[in-house]
Formats: structure tokens, sequence, C-alpha cells
């Protein structure tokens, strides 16, 4: 007999996944965390909410996104068939729009005119610069010095869609200080700003709103894998920067318990290096950006610098239902280092024609150790959660190459 | 009577109000952190605030920010900043001192052993800015085992119903936060500043404290009609960024503008 009620119900009222999570964060943003959490709970019921964001989804963001069965790479590998979640082919390139379109919707539902939101490589903040453009609303993205500089394509693509972009000097000037600089400038002008976060980290309701958002992937590829397959897949693999694509998928299949599930965290020059992403792997538990989860911290409390070859992957914490995952033993995360990850992506580009995002590559190559292990009759669900366009010109450098 | 309750009850008997300076620990170099405590006690602060410096202050504004860049540039631990509370109390064990942080550095010391080893270095109170009661039980009670005062936020955004469960969960004082934003933001409104005191004083017998926005004489003594505390951070960590050639300089800068805010203070 199938159970119909979710056996799986994190988090808590609190935003509590067991010891992780909840709501770390100065005085003035209780209130305002009080109030967004009343919104997304009144709206996630809401039919006609609903509604409006499935269309927003379907004729603006281009969804379903194919489940593509990568039979190539697959007979190559020669274990596992392997299916794609191809959010590569949503609007604006990556499953960040995912959440962007949902978070500002909500925003516009609460009388909210200002939008802003931190990035780390530039996706979060183009997605989020292109729905303020689609809904007329103002919009500030905060990034670090050094992101500006290593990603000015991006910058332009914001400035062309009409947001500000804002440098932040502070700190490591990177994804993590963009992520500071965000929450000053929303606790400045609360009354009139929404703070679209871009990934499942921050303080409740954070977390699980932008799963709720990205769980589309994950339901997509259910129904996907049914139709294409007539059963449930053996594995899924998702690379885990903050983890929302990797949520996404993994979310609407924790309760089937024949389902393994793999996040990949970025090892950077290597775990031993201590040069890496990989608070999971190799992190403690800790307190940063308004959640209790694992990073990436020194012996004192200090957050120290990360490193990957993907900047989108380059942050020195993770969501907290990551961390409770981890230590449930539901996920198992691992990590593939920069050489691997680099490798996943011309595979997959010569083998598949398809391009991936640097980040979605070090599922791609965690999936290439993985699918020989399995036998010809199982199935592995990739979430292919960007394409590389963007990255091409890390790619070519590292080839020695100057475009 | 912890210090802290002691010199209220002290200020209250002499009809002065308590001013509360902050500093970073270690900042610019953690050599000068305990001269600078004694300056500032010798040039009329009443409790000291001691900030512990960490990579991600998130509610500070840029002033405060940099000042905890140069303390981490040499490297200035929790272990360090309460040595220094030792060393300042091998001349002075009246003067109260809090500090003032973030939780990341006490919850990987442990709640428990940051409780005791902060009670022996002899600081007094603790504000932990990211950390809301709701999330701080285990804290809340590791602290209180040791008799250290718990102090806590008010902010414009607070609801009445929050600020008395803050006011309940805090000791020693209730710190008003008078604006919306970052630590050294705009000019605050002493008129509503006062309103949202009055407010507070009604729910509870604890001093209340008003910092954030607080630059000069004339400001100090504005709040200080209002408040039982006034807290002035960034106008004298911007005193030691405009003299870091010298340190005399950064003792006589910080001295001569928290004189001056004492003055206008008194002259009420």
């Amino acid at each position: 007999m199938a159970e119909t009620k979710p056996k799986y119900h994190y988090p808590d009222a609190r935003g509590h996944f067991g010891p992780y999570g909840g709501q770390f964060v100065a005085e003035t943003l209780m209130g305002p965390l009080e109030e967004l959490r009343e919104a997304y709970e009144r709206y996630l019921a809401d039919a006609d909410f609903q509604a409006e964001l499935d269309e927003e989804l379907r004729q603006y963001v281009g969804r379903p996104s194919p489940l593509y069965y990568a039979r190539r790479w697959s007979e190559k590998l020669g274990g596992a068939r392997i299916y794609l979640k191809r959010e590569d082919l949503n609007h604006t390139g990556a499953h960040k729009i995912n959440n962007t379109v949902g978070q500002a919707l909500l925003a516009r539902h609460m009388g909210k005119t200002r939008i802003i939101a931190e990035t780390g490589a530039g996706q979060h903040g183009v997605a989020t610069a292109t729905v303020a453009a689609r809904l007329g609303l103002e919009c500030v993205v905060y990034m670090g010095a050094e992101d500006v500089q290593r990603q000015s394509m991006n910058v332009y693509r914001m400035k062309l869609l009409g947001a500000r972009v804002v440098p932040v000097e502070s700190g490591s000037r990177t994804l993590k200080d963009a992520l500071n600089e965000a929450m000053r400038d929303w606790v400045t002008n609360v009354d009139n700003t929404f703070y679209i976060i871009g990934t499942v980290a921050g303080p409740h309701p954070y977390p699980a709103m932008v799963r709720d958002f990205q769980a589309i992937i994950g339901r997509e590829s259910r129904e996907q894998i049914l139709a294409q397959e007539g059963r449930l897949p053996d594995a899924l693999v998702a690379c885990v920067g903050g983890g929302s694509n990797a949520i996404g998928l993994f979310y609407p299949f924790i309760d089937d318990e024949s389902v393994a599930m793999y996040g990949v965290e970025a090892a950077g020059f290597g775990l031993e290096t201590g040069q890496h992403a990989a608070p999971l792997c190799a992190g403690k538990s800790g307190v940063l950006h308004g959640n209790r989860t694992y990073l990436m911290e020194d012996a004192h409390g200090q957050i120290t610098h990360t490193h990957s070859i993907s900047a989108g992957l380059d942050y020195p914490g993770v969501g907290p239902e990551h961390a409770w995952l981890k230590d449930s033993g539901r996920v198992h995360y691992v990590a593939v280092n920069d050489d691997e990850a680099l490798q996943g992506f011309h595979d997959l580009t010569r083998i598949e024609g398809i391009l991936p995002a640097l980040e979605s590559s070090h599922a791609l190559a965690y999936t290439t150790k993985l699918a020989p292990t399995l036998g010809k009759d199982q199935i592995i669900v990739v979430n292919l959660s960007g394409r590389g366009d963007k990255d091409i010109h890390t790619v070519a450098t590292h080839q020695g190459i100057s475009l | 009577m912890s210090r802290i309750a002691g010199c209220f009850a002290a200020a209250r008997e002499a009809g002065r109000k308590v001013l509360i300076p902050y500093i970073t620990a270690g900042d610019p170099v953690p050599e000068q952190t305990v001269t600078l405590m004694h300056a500032m006690v010798d040039a009329g602060a009443d409790i000291l605030e001691l900030g512990v410096p960490f990579s991600d202050p998130m509610a500070e504004g840029p002033v405060i920010q940099k000042a905890m860049e140069r303390a981490l540039t040499h490297q200035v631990t929790l272990d360090d900043v309460l040595d220094m509370v030792r060393t300042f109390r091998q001349q002075d064990d009246r003067t109260p001192v809090v500090l003032m942080g973030y939780l990341n550095p006490i919850e990987v010391k442990g709640y428990a052993r940051f409780a005791s080893e902060a009670a022996e270095a002899g600081i007094d109170g603790v504000l932990t800015v990211d950390l809301p009661p709701e999330e701080g039980e285990d804290y809340i009670r590791s602290l209180e085992a040791q008799d250290i005062d718990r102090i806590f936020l008010i902010s414009p955004t607070t609801d009445e119903k929050r600020m008395a469960t803050l006011s309940r969960a805090s000791s020693g004082f209730v710190y008003y936060v008078s604006l919306k934003g970052v630590t050294g933001a705009a000019n605050i409104d002493t008129k509503a500043v006062g309103d949202r005191v009055s407010t507070i004083h009604a729910l509870t017998d604890l001093p209340v404290g008003v910092g954030f926005g607080i630059k000069d004489a004339n400001s100090a003594a504005a709040v200080a009609a209002v408040a039982d505390a006034v807290v002035v951070g960034s106008a004298l960590v911007r005193q030691i960024e405009a003299n870091m050639t010298s340190a005399e300089k950064i003792n006589q800068a910080v001295a001569a503008l928290l004189s001056d805010m004492r003055r206008a203070m008194d002259a009420r």
C-alpha cells in the first residue's frame, strides 16, 4: 500500500531542518521575515497565485524542460542509462529563473516595488533583473567586486535589463560579501524592498520557499521518467553550491527510498589542499547568513575563503536542508575537483553536443564515475542546471587560449 | 547586583545618563585596545562595548566593517578579545564590559565554555547581533549560569508583542536600535526614538540604551534626554580610522569626542 501522506516533513514551523536552518538575523529583519513567511504560506495555498505562476513558467520560462536521454554518453560509459534534466534550456539559461519568477510574483502581490538580489557568477542576478524587467520593478543587484571583473558580460546583461549593479568591495569581494551587502540594503529599505535570495540558504522562510519554487524540476522529472521509462530512476545527481538545483530535483523523490541521491560539491584544487568549496564534505557546522548549516570556517569561527573553477559553486556555506539530508544519510555528498569538472564539460560538449555550465559539469563528472558501477538496466537522472556559454572564457583560459 | 545593574543604579542616583562607547577589539592593532579602553573610561565612559571581529558582519555599516577587517589582518580571535579584557581588569574592576559580536565564533567555542571563560575574564554582558532569543535558549541558559547579562536588540520594526519577549529575554539593559539600517547610518529622529523608548519602559524595568546614528555631542545629549544610556560606535571608530598613523593621536581623538559627549549629556 502506497502512503498518500508524505513522510518527510521538514522544516518545522520555525524553519528548522533538525539542528539546521532557523532565523539567525539582526532584530530589524525579524518582522519583515515574519511578513514574508505569512505571505508565502498564504500564496502557496492560493489557487490563483499558483495558476499565475504556472502560466509564467510555461509561457515565459519555457517549461516543462525536456528530460533528455543521453544515449551516446551512456553507451560510452558502458553502465546506467543517463537522462539529463535540461534546465539549461530555460529562459536565461539556467534553473535560477524558476525561483526568481516565483519570488518576483510574490513581491508584486506583497506590494513591494523594489527588488534586490545578490549574485556570484551573475546567473541569479541576470534571472532577477530579467523578471524585474518583465514586471516593471526597480532592481538592484549586489555583486562582489572581484566577480564584477570576472563576469563582465553578465554585468552588462543585467545593466541592459535595467538593473543597477553594485560592486561590493568588502571582505573577500565575492558572493558571500554580496549577500552581506544585500542584507544590509534590506535592513535599510525593508518597507518597499523584497530581497530575492538565489539559493536554498538564508533565514527561514527562504530555504523552504526557494526549494518549493525549484521543486518543479523534480516534479517534472518524476512524471517524465515514469512516462519515458515506466519506472523511477535508481539515482539522481546534481551539483551543490548553495544547493537550489539539487534540492529542486531531489525533493519530490525524497520519500522514494529506492532512489539514491548524490549531491556533488566543488573540490576545487582538491579537498586535501583546503582550497575548495565543499562544506558538506570537508566543513563544520556553524551560523552564517541567517541559518545554521555546514560552513567553511577556521578554528575560531571566521569564514574562510573558498575556491572553485565554477563561480556558482564558490560559496562557503550550503542550504540547511542539505546539512540535514547529509546527517540523516538520505543524500550522499561527494566532491569532484576543477579538472574533473572540466573533463565533464568537454565530454558532454563533444559527445552530446551540449555545452554544460561548469557548475553542472561537477554533476556530470561524478556521473562518469557512478554510471559504470551500475547495470545497463539502471537509470540515472542528472540535473543539467545551466548552459555553459557563460563559461567559455574560463574554459579557454584553462586551455591557454585567449578569445 | 551585576556590575551593569550597579552602574545604572549609580547613574540614576547621580542624575546622569550612561555613556557606552564601542570600539572593535584589535582595531587598529591588538596592542592598543586595552590602552584605549582605559582612555575611554578616563574620558567619561560608564560601560565599554567591545566588538568581537567577524569576517561577515552583516549588520555593520562600512566604518565598523573596515574596523573588523583591520583587526582580522592581525588574526584577532575571540580568545584574544577575552585576553584583552583580562588585562583591562588588572587595573579596572569597576567598569562593566559588554561584548558585541556575531554568533559563529561563540558557536564554534561552545556556549557553556564561552560563558565560563567570559565570566572568568571579567565580561559582564554579551550582545549577539544575529541571535534572536527564539534561537537562543541554550545560549541564554549558559550565560545565565555564569551571571553574564544577555542584551538583546529592539528595532523600529519590532512590534509590541516581540518587544515584551525581547525585554523578558534581556538582562542588564535593553538596546534600542534607533533606525532601520546598519551601524553608522543616517541621523536619528529623537522624537520618534523617545516615543519608542517610552513604550519599552512601559514593558520592562530594565534601563534602555539607544544606539545607531549618534554622531556628536548634540545627538548624544538629545538621546540622553529620552533614554537611560547612549551608545556611540561608528563616530568613535571613524576617529581611529582618521588617526591611524599614531596610537597617541587615536587615544586623544577618541577621548576628545567622548569628553564632548559626556559634557553635553551632563549639561542637559
